[in-house]
């Protein structure tokens, strides 16, 4: 059996979106900014995917919603326009974001403190959540910007975007959110509270890879950061992803539509089978399910790395993550789990399950049988669980 | 870069089949008790290396004869990923049979040699072979404690990379041979720093006493006095223990040698008022000349580049102070 329980990664492209998509590479692919009849065949579907995406996030039509190659794109470029416009020129010093973005906004946030930027990196705490208190205590008259994500990829866990996007207001303090996690799993608007900037993706709600965008408040300064033939009003330039494009629109469309169950079966199923987990001794959840993603449970092995925990698990055809999959090459503790300060043995146990609409429960069912015979099978070999003669000084808590 | 690194790798595809089989079954895997040991004649030996806080930590059982000092059986329990239960396994088999001296002698290096499927291939990824570095620190730990010694005695040089064993002699030798000026030719020539990357800089997997950058920054530094001394002669002195002149020589030459080029290309220069210690830090007064007066970047941008070019090349506690 194959079971893909990472859907905080990527998601399987829903079949009716590659539907809607198909006609634009063979038959369809006109460039939409030409003068001639084949771009006359891809134009509308273009405004109507867009319309799509606009309804997807309630944006006003007099807002931007830009579409990028990817949410690391939208990411980039709100940072290094905030660096340009604001950090550069000298009318503002200073960015907050939280300790536990995405790799796409710690990198740059560090690439351009090394221009010169400070940045102050908020912690998150036992529960592996952000404070909003903690954004009002670190603003200062000199901050730009704020930018905190909306739910995390590792733990699932919702972050206060709504009274920290009122902190920001308040304080004249524009306002950015990663909402990659959010889309699809919580019911995202922008009309309900102060958000300036809006990152989103395609690829984790079931539409295609490469296609992601940048929302924009209406007045709300941004420095092109592809120049070129003016496409998407200048502010992106590059020829439309004209499958991409439609493609999200479908599948943004379906992620809405999707919520209710999103919010309640898939809830049920994550809860039932977080609960089933709980019960293998020596097992740990830091995140409170209420204040989580539906979809996505962070559960630490005592005793197993993660990496041998993937290995067993992938031998029976499971797919899983040790935390964000943009890591997976570097040999780092989930960097959650070291920023929650937790015991510090449990930082290299993480295991994240992520499920979709597209989860059964005879794949979980299979999944729990599964880790259950690797966890006997793991903690047998494990130092942690081994037996030491009476009077044996454990060399095993001394770091290297 | 080249398509290779493009692309990435996936780490598992790198393992070798035996890694991959040794994971799935190892074959030492196990514990030995003090009973168990005494029954075969033997003493038991029980050492740990690593820790689960940082993502790896083994145990390993050795029976040794006392008379003999051979080691008769040899198992192992370990916290890590598939290469490090590998590593430990294989690690545990080349001790058997070897008397505890000659198991001393066994390597990071030939435990991976050991894993692999054929001669010419590495068994794991470059960025694994630390886990084997691990499985013969506890052979150490472990000969330590059979023959009542510190288990740093068996080493005889300090080694900075442990992947690659590369010693501290050897690196300042090649460092200094070949004129090297970046990490990148220190791993071309002596392939320290091409695997788990800890030895590099300050940050890595692990944490170290010498880095590479430090051997760098270190031979930067004699060059530098060397050029300023009369004759060429070798002196080693730091930038803090400089005189004064001493000081604003060498700023003057960062500065010629790396800066000053930049600014003239945007119709700029620059030049430098005084050096003053401040506490531990050493604060260099500059002035900008042409068009780097006034420019947005000059309080920035242009400032941290200079900065960061005196912190590399001369002393971390520079600061950089227009006027």
């Amino acid at each position: 059996m194959k079971v893909y329980l990472d859907n905080n990664a990527t998601t399987i492209v829903d079949p009716s979106v590659k539907e809607v998509m198909d006609p634009f590479f063979v038959e369809k692919y006109g460039n939409p900014n030409s003068l001639h009849a084949y771009a006359g065949e891809t134009h509308p579907h273009i405004k109507t995917a867009m319309e799509k995406i606009y309804a997807g996030i309630q944006a006003s039509r007099e807002d931007s919603v830009v579409i990028t190659s990817c949410a690391t794109e939208s990411n980039n470029w709100v940072l290094k326009s905030i660096y340009f416009e604001y950090i550069l020129t000298g009318r503002k010093n200073h960015i907050i974001i939280s300790e536990v973005e995405h790799p796409s906004i710690i990198a740059t946030a560090k690439f351009i403190e090394s221009m010169g930027c400070k940045v102050t990196y908020l912690p998150i705490n036992a529960e592996g959540l952000i404070e909003a208190q903690s954004v009002r205590d670190n603003i200062t008259s000199k901050t730009a910007l704020v930018s905190v994500m909306w739910a995390n990829n590792e733990t699932g866990a919702v972050f206060p975007v709504e009274e920290i996007g009122e902190i920001c207001a308040e304080y004249n303090v524009l306002f950015h959110t990663d909402a990659v996690q959010a889309i699809g799993k919580l019911p995202v608007s922008v009309q309900q509270f102060n958000v300036d900037y809006l990152t989103f993706s395609a690829h984790k709600f079931h539409g295609p890879k490469g296609v992601g965008a940048l929302y924009i408040k209406k007045g709300r300064e941004i420095m092109p950061l592809f120049h070129g033939g003016s496409q998407m009003g200048g502010l992106r330039s590059g020829t439309l992803n004209v499958p991409g494009i439609v493609g999200m629109g479908k599948a943004i469309e379906q992620a809405v539509d999707a919520l209710d169950f999103e919010m309640s079966e898939i809830r049920e199923m994550r809860d039932d089978f977080e609960d089933e987990l709980l019960k293998i001794k020596d097992t740990f959840v830091v995140t409170p399910r209420n204040r989580r993603t539906p979809n996505t449970i962070l559960i630490s092995f005592r005793g197993i790395e993660g990496e041998s925990m993937l290995w067993d698990l992938n031998r029976s055809g499971i797919g899983a993550s040790t935390g964000s999959a943009c890591a997976s090459e570097d040999l780092e503790a989930n960097s959650v789990m070291e920023a929650i300060g937790a015991d510090e043995d449990l930082a290299h146990t993480a295991i994240r399950f992520s499920l979709s609409r597209y989860t059964t429960q005879e794949e979980l069912d299979y999944t729990l049988d599964v880790v259950k015979k690797a966890v006997e099978r793991l903690r047998e070999i494990s130092s942690s669980y081994a037996y030491s003669p009476e009077g044996h000084n454990s060399g095993l808590t001394a770091g290297h | 870069m080249g398509i290779d690194s493009l692309v990435g790798g996936t780490i598992w595809d790198e393992y070798s089949n035996k890694v991959a089989d040794l994971m799935n079954n190892p074959k030492n895997m196990g514990e030995i008790t003090t009973e168990q040991a005494e029954e075969m004649g033997g003493k038991l030996i029980v050492a740990d290396f690593g820790a689960e806080s940082c993502g790896d930590a083994v145990r390993l059982y050795w029976v040794v004869n006392p008379n003999t000092d051979v080691i008769m059986d040899s198992k192992f329990k370990s916290f890590g990923c598939g290469t490090a239960i590998a590593s430990s396994d294989t690690m545990a088999e080349l001790c058997k049979y070897k008397t505890v001296q000659e198991a001393v002698k066994i390597t990071n290096i030939d435990v991976e040699l050991a894993m692999r499927d054929t001669p010419d291939v590495p068994s794991v990824p470059p960025q694994k072979m630390h886990c084997s570095v691990m499985a013969y620190d506890v052979i150490k730990k472990a000969a330590g404690q059979y023959m009542n010694v510190d288990m740093e005695s068996f080493e005889e040089e300090v080694i900075v990379c442990e992947c690659a064993r590369v010693s501290l002699s050897t690196l300042k030798e090649v460092i200094r041979l070949n004129d090297l000026t970046t990490v990148e030719q220190i791993t071309d020539y002596t392939k320290a720093g091409a695997f788990c990357k800890s030895c590099i800089r300050p940050g890595g997997h692990e944490a170290k006493d010498i880095y590479l950058v430090d051997l760098l920054h270190e031979y930067n530094q004699e060059k530098l006095l060397a050029g300023s001394t009369l004759g060429g002669a070798e002196v080693t002195i730091s930038f803090a223990k400089m005189s004064i002149v001493q000081k604003l020589k060498a700023v003057e030459k960062v500065i010629d040698d790396n800066i000053r080029q930049m600014l003239i290309m945007d119709g700029g220069d620059m030049e430098v008022l005084d050096i003053k210690e401040n506490g531990e830090n050493f604060d260099i007064y500059i002035r900008y000349l042409g068009a780097c007066n006034g420019c947005a970047s000059a309080d920035t941008g242009t400032l941290f580049a200079i900065e960061n070019i005196l912190k590399e090349k001369l002393d971390t506690n520079i600061r950089v102070l227009p006027i």
